[in-house]
């Protein structure tokens, strides 16, 4: 070989190895009337799978000639996430209908992924039946509805009753302040030093869950915010973010929470649900009002006492002020896709999928919040766990994430905050720093409020 | 060639004109879209994502400023170094000299067990290496066995964790190699050399080395280009943590076009993970080349 040709000859093989990884597009057959469904589908969460194949039933036989083609993706979120956006970018792929998360839909809507659904929605009698905050999730920045909610959760303090009380604390427990978690931790631990007492997700390795279920319960209770509404911008240097991530440090340096490392396993999660909680290894965590789903008949890690060994409190605000707790809410959506070749049969079947009868179903086998207020007020769902009512109630004082396009790396800087601080790598004064620094190159001075 | 062309000689190419057509479409096509797509603000979702502009070399003047980046560049040529031109390469060729000398039985069962962490897929291997240094892992039971502290590898020391992971998993393809191009060197040139009062290290390093230098130039080249794009081996262990101190540019590629959905930052990464390449393989051909001298 002359030396050319084998610099090529490298270069291809170089090439070969790096582009093993590229994606190959899926050509679904070109059929009249034919409706294709994508949605997330684990091991852990075969609800939407069930819902999904009652619907498909249902409507081929009410409409003959239609083909329901459905496509679960087996993955976790965010790799279901990446999964629906490729197949978004292109006509040819994109699905009719497809499970969408709240927070992205803002972004892809501006992509011009979702097709407006106000035309539709006028003429859908059970639209009136969503409560606002609900309709609201599903709202772009232009004002109009391009999804349709089908649930949400809330989050809230678990704890194990039997834990408190043998360190001496008097149940139902509900701490009023920071401080008042801290002294009760330190109180278990006291009775038991094996003990995890109180427990809050750090790092990068829990990803959303870091964030959602850790750090903006923190943040949002304090007199600071991540994103000021009126002037669309991040605000940075705020005293509230350093005081959250101290009050991290403080869970993990006094070992109150899991050690960093355990905090940085991807899969510590099914440990506080499948090991540590039910073990009576651990007090408390901040988790999701759907956590029931795992406890429950049926779940992934079935505990009979569940409903009485466990509690439920609101996670207090840093000094008890006002409104006196905080929670977050998320949730999926049902959106139409805007390539769709049949909009009106999608939208059909998107509003059949989400009939009282298969809401319901879905909401309680999936321990979520009903958005949907003749689901709310059904007996079957107030009963499908003894903390539904708790966990609805905190409604009143929840948060959504700000879903900017530029949310997923606000969120990803965050986590790489509370990751320095829990390892000891930077300070909560420097990793809050940090954070500012960080989110000024990744969304520009212009789109940043100083505080 | 210079001679004069023949038709007969330009059909003789025909035989090779799908395959070339299959390299083109499927192995360059992707990675000119890549570069293209490096030079634009193409995105997963948001504004940008239907209709990309062309920003230049916007992404890579980003990169250049980025604290992540220059960290991934020394994480990945580490460890390429590390486990590829050193560990996999050495140790192949170790296992493969041994062998030659071992009795059949032996050398046939350390073949088998070093093959076979070759032939498991990927993601099955990245799932034993993260179970064996997992912190309740089969390594920390042995030394507990023995009564020695573990450690928490994939947290204290994530980089020597995936190295290792990645000498195990790829040694067999270099001691393969290897074994053949042994296999090859003729016995009696080793012979005259112990009859000249050559040592073993003397002929290891005056005889064998030089005989299989081709060998050896070819196994650094492809188990380097393989290590390289090693990705889901550190995503499953380590997922680039803890605060990116596995982060190699595979990863970091990986995080920045599909977990925040920056296709067009993503594939300036992967542009530069194929200069990497790129440099390596020219120096390995270089070597190819002096040898040939």
């Amino acid at each position: 070989m002359h030396r050319p040709a084998k610099i090529l000859a490298a270069l291809m093989s170089a090439a070969a190895l790096l582009a093993t990884s590229a994606c190959s597009a899926e050509q679904p057959a070109a059929e009249k009337r034919t409706l294709k469904i994508v949605y997330q589908k684990t091991d852990s969460f075969s609800a939407l799978d069930t819902l999904f194949k009652d619907a498909k039933k249902d409507f081929e036989a009410a409409n003959q000639g239609t083909t329901v083609e459905l496509q679960p993706i087996e993955a976790n979120d965010d790799d279901y996430g990446t999964k629906l956006a490729l197949s978004l970018r292109s006509a040819e792929t994109a699905p009719d209908v497809f499970y969408e998360d709240t927070f992205k839909v803002r972004s892809d809507v501006d992509a011009g992924y979702l097709l407006k659904l106000d035309g539709y929605l006028e003429k859908w009698d059970d639209w009136k039946l969503y409560n606002e905050a609900a309709k609201a999730a599903g709202t772009g920045d232009d004002g109009g509805i391009y999804a349709v909610p089908l649930g949400t959760d809330t989050r809230a303090i678990w704890y194990n009753k039997k834990v408190l009380q043998k360190a001496g604390i008097a149940v139902p427990w509900q701490p009023r302040s920071w401080d008042e978690i801290l002294e009760a931790a330190r109180k278990m631990k006291a009775s038991d030093p094996s003990l995890v007492p109180f427990h809050m997700y750090a790092g990068k390795g829990t990803g959303e869950g870091t964030v959602m279920q850790s750090f903006y319960e923190l943040l949002y209770g304090t007199d600071s915010e991540l994103y000021d509404q009126q002037e669309k911008k991040w605000v940075v240097g705020s005293q509230g973010f350093t005081d959250s991530l101290s009050f991290l440090k403080t869970l993990y340096d006094e070992g109150l929470a899991v050690t960093p490392a355990e905090a940085l396993d991807a899969n510590v999660w099914k440990k506080v649900f499948g090991e540590w909680l039910p073990k009576g290894r651990m007090g408390a965590t901040v988790e999701g009002s759907y956590t029931p789903s795992f406890w429950q008949k049926g779940g992934n890690y079935e505990w009979d006492s569940y409903a009485e060994d466990m509690g439920v409190a609101k996670f207090p605000t840093q000094r008890g002020q006002e409104p006196g707790g905080v929670s977050m809410s998320g949730g999926w959506t049902l959106a139409v896709g805007a390539d769709s070749k049949n909009p009106d049969l999608a939208f059909k079947f998107l509003s059949e999928a989400l009939s009282k009868k298969n809401s319901l179903a879905f909401t309680v086998s999936g321990s979520q919040i009903a958005v949907r207020t003749d689901v709310a007020a059904d007996p079957e769902y107030l009963a499908a766990n003894p903390f539904v009512k708790d966990v609805s109630e905190l409604v009143s004082v929840t948060h959504y994430r700000p879903a900017t396009a530029d949310y997923p790396r606000i969120s990803a800087a965050i986590q790489v905050a509370t990751e320095a601080v829990i390892t000891g790598a930077l300070s909560p004064q420097e990793a809050a720093e940090q954070y500012d620094k960080t989110v000024r190159d990744q969304v520009g001075d212009a789109k940043v409020l100083q505080k | 060639m210079g001679e004069r062309r023949t038709v007969r000689q330009q059909l003789r190419l025909l035989p090779v004109v799908p395959s070339v057509l299959l390299l083109l479409l499927f192995l360059a096509a992707p990675v000119l879209w890549s570069f293209h797509a490096s030079f634009t603000n193409a995105a997963l979702t948001g504004r940008n994502a239907r209709n990309p502009t062309w920003t230049g070399v916007e992404n890579y003047a980003r990169l250049l400023g980025d604290s992540a980046f220059p960290a991934a560049v020394v994480l990945t040529v580490t460890f390429v170094v590390a486990s590829a031109v050193l560990g996999q390469n050495l140790l192949g060729l170790l296992i493969a000299g041994l062998m030659t000398r071992a009795r059949k039985p032996v050398s046939a069962a350390v073949g088998t067990a070093v093959v076979a962490a070759w032939v498991l897929p990927e993601i099955v291997a990245a799932f034993a290496a993260y179970a064996y240094f997992s912190k309740d892992g089969t390594l920390n039971q042995l030394l507990g066995g023995v009564g020695a502290a573990g450690a928490d590898w994939l947290y204290a020391y994530p980089m020597v964790a995936v190295v290792l992971a990645n000498i195990w998993r790829g040694t067999a393809f270099s001691m393969l190699v290897y074994r053949a191009a042994l296999a090859d060197v003729p016995r009696d040139i080793s012979e005259a050399a112990l009859m000249d009062g050559a040592g073993g290290w003397q002929r290891l390093v005056f005889i064998t080395l030089p005989l299989i230098r081709s060998s050896i130039a070819t196994n650094l080249m492809l188990v380097t280009l393989q290590t390289l794009a090693v990705f889901t081996l550190i995503w499953v262990m380590t997922a680039g943590g803890p605060s990116n101190a596995s982060t190699t540019l595979p990863v970091l590629a990986y995080q920045e076009a599909f977990k925040f959905g920056d296709i067009g930052y993503g594939t300036a990464i992967a542009s530069v993970l194929i200069v990497l390449g790129l440099v390596f393989g020219i120096a390995y051909v270089r070597l190819l080349k002096g040898e040939k001298r």
